[in-house]
């Protein structure tokens, strides 16, 4: 008998799951599907082992005091820092900035932009300061995270802010971008993958376009850095953020990664505590990246969590983590696309993809389908997901969006493809709205 | 999977999802108000007319985009509300409030409610709500610009 052999990186997602103590119950009488992992991840119990441990043993103020404990707290904090720095293909740790979470290190970039234009920073800080007809460049499928902050941005020193168009699936392409890129675009600031359409952006040739022009990048890696090798420094791009929650970490803390000559010419957002250098009671200076950007007390056992997060990823194996959830999200959109009434949102099925789908279910609301599939246990999101402009170009209020990780078996997904295959004929819609003519 | 369920979209609901009343402009309405649960983006908009030189309601419409129980529980308030006078409609919102504040605990009043009633259950779902709530508020609101009118 000859033996198939799919993919020499294949992960086993039953045996993981065993790591997972969260993934072992009944929901409503059925095992639990999470089909959730785009909003938040579940932790494996190194994760939850390792901060445990931290605070039982070791606890204790960073970057200041005298004693042994202090000591240990600070070098498990570094220690924390150089393995994200690690995963993540940083130049150096430095590189890498602590933050409540991406939101918070994409308003980090933002309003160091900002102050940088209000002529804060020096004359190191110039590069990043914009001037009324500055253009910043979006893309019109941003989650509202990387999308309000530069509204703000925008509307504070009188750049203006452009985007990228998408088409009727809230897809777009390098070519609807290129002729947005021009000499007055200042920022391009794009998601790596869309929470919503799971769409994968052309990160290289963005940033070479980008960069042609003298602008710089900032990329939303929320839905990358958990499911796919990552080498930001390869990548190119200049700013970089992501949330531990999402990639089997704590949460409460994120990461904003930037190149060391930026992150330590850009002026700082948060200041106070533990991000000076001298104070006098007229002005201060601040400490080099990260430390200017690190205002205040840390979160120091969330860091610890997810040094070991960003471990037990490193043992399963990125490759296999995004090969695995390629297949499981081609499951996913062959299943939904063949379902009467079923809209699937981004790539179509053949087009790679990351491990979620969006999806209307004709003549039924996102939020009944979202109940209808809980009541047999399976977990998915409803609403716009951060992301109304997409949802308004699309024509729907709300979506219905199920996301995979390493821990996500073909069995979760195909209970999902039946529930929602019932959920028409639950709401009594499955002749009447299935032909209507949508936009 | 029946039970959970079952308890949530009675029949009542499901029926008034797809067959709504109420469900339509209104115009020369003495009364609108646009409100509008940014969670999930259900949209409402509640217009009333009162008969003339009267508090009591003629007609209550609505239009709306959501959810099978927000758009069930205006379909069901606007069966309801014509004939109330404004304090007998604030008595049934009142209590229809309570209701969903219940967590399905006690006997709502269905002489008071009618088929309002049927929505007892979604008050275990803490999530829904503010789906049922969304025309019952919006329709306060428009008693509060009459009242303040009158």
């Amino acid at each position: 008998m000859d033996v198939v052999i799919t993919t020499s990186a294949a992960l086993d997602p039953t045996v993981l799951r065993l790591d997972f103590p969260i993934l072992d119950q009944q929901v409503n009488g059925y095992p639990l599907a999470y089909l959730d992992s785009g909003a938040t991840a579940q932790r494996p119990r190194s994760v939850l082992d390792a901060e445990r441990t931290f605070l039982e043993t070791v606890n204790s103020a960073v970057h200041r005091g005298a004693h042994t404990l202090a000591a240990l707290s600070t070098e498990a904090f570094e220690d924390a820092r150089e393995t994200v720095a690690r995963f993540i293909g940083a130049a150096v740790p430095e590189e890498v900035v602590w933050t409540s979470n991406a939101t918070d290190g994409l308003n980090l970039v933002a309003y160091g932009v900002l102050n940088a234009s209000l002529g804060r920073g020096g004359a190191d800080a110039r590069r990043f300061a914009l001037q009324p007809g500055d253009e910043i460049l979006v893309t019109e499928a941003e989650h509202h995270a990387n999308l309000v902050p530069w509204q703000e941005v925008a509307a504070s020193t009188g750049a203006v802010l452009r985007y990228v168009p998408v088409d009727d699936r809230g897809v777009w392409s390098l070519d609807d971008a290129r002729p947005l890129i021009t000499a007055r675009t200042r920022i391009l600031a794009f998601a790596h993958v869309s929470n919503v359409t799971g769409l994968v952006a052309p990160v290289a040739d963005l940033v070479e376009l980008a960069h042609a022009q003298g602008a710089l990048v900032v990329l939303d890696a929320c839905q990358s850095a958990p499911h796919r090798p990552l080498d930001l420094t390869a990548l190119g791009v200049d700013f970089a953020a992501f949330s531990s929650h999402k990639m089997l970490g704590p949460s409460g803390i994120g990461v904003l990664w930037g190149r060391e000559e930026l992150l330590n010419a850009l002026p700082p957002f948060r200041t106070g505590g533990s991000m000076i250098s001298t104070v006098t009671m007229e002005s201060s200076t601040f400490l080099p990246a990260p430390q200017r950007f690190e205002a205040g007390t840390q979160p120091v056992s969330q860091a610890i969590g997810l040094a070991e997060a960003v471990r037990y990823l490193e043992r399963a194996g990125m490759p296999g983590v995004e090969a695995h959830e390629e297949l499981l999200a081609e499951r996913l959109v062959v299943g939904l696309e063949a379902i009467e009434g079923i809209r699937v949102f981004g790539p179509a099925a053949g087009i790679p993809r990351a491990g979620l789908a969006s999806f209307d279910v004709a003549g039924v609301h996102a939020h009944d389908v979202g109940q209808y599939l809980d009541a047999q246990g399976i977990a998915v999101r409803v609403g716009h997901h951060c992301a109304q402009p997409l949802h308004r170009r699309l024509g729907v209020a709300a979506t219905t969006r199920a996301s995979t990780y390493l821990y996500t078996t073909d069995d979760e997904v195909d209970r999902l493809l039946a529930g929602v295959a019932e959920v028409r004929g639950y709401f009594g819609v499955d002749s009447a709205a299935s032909s209507a003519g949508r936009d | 999977m029946g039970d959970a369920l079952a308890g949530l979209y009675q029949q009542v609901i499901l029926d008034h999802a797809r067959a709504r009343t109420g469900d339509r402009a209104l115009e020369g309405a003495d009364a609108e108000h646009y409100e509008r649960n940014p969670t999930c983006g259900d949209e409402i908009t509640v217009r009333v007319i009162l008969e003339p030189g009267s508090d009591r309601i003629r007609e209550l419409a609505w239009q709306g985009d959501g959810c099978s129980i927000s758009m069930a529980s205006a379909s069901v308030l606007a069966d309801l509300a014509p004939g109330l006078t404004l304090a007998e409609l604030a008595e049934r919102t009142d209590a229809f409030r309570a209701m969903m504040r219940s967590r399905g605990v006690g006997e709502p009043d269905e002489d008071l409610l009618g088929d309002a009633v049927a929505f007892q259950g979604v008050s275990k779902f803490m999530m829904r709500v503010k789906c049922a709530m969304l025309s019952w508020v919006a329709a306060e609101a428009c008693s509060t610009q009459l009242a303040v009118r009158s």
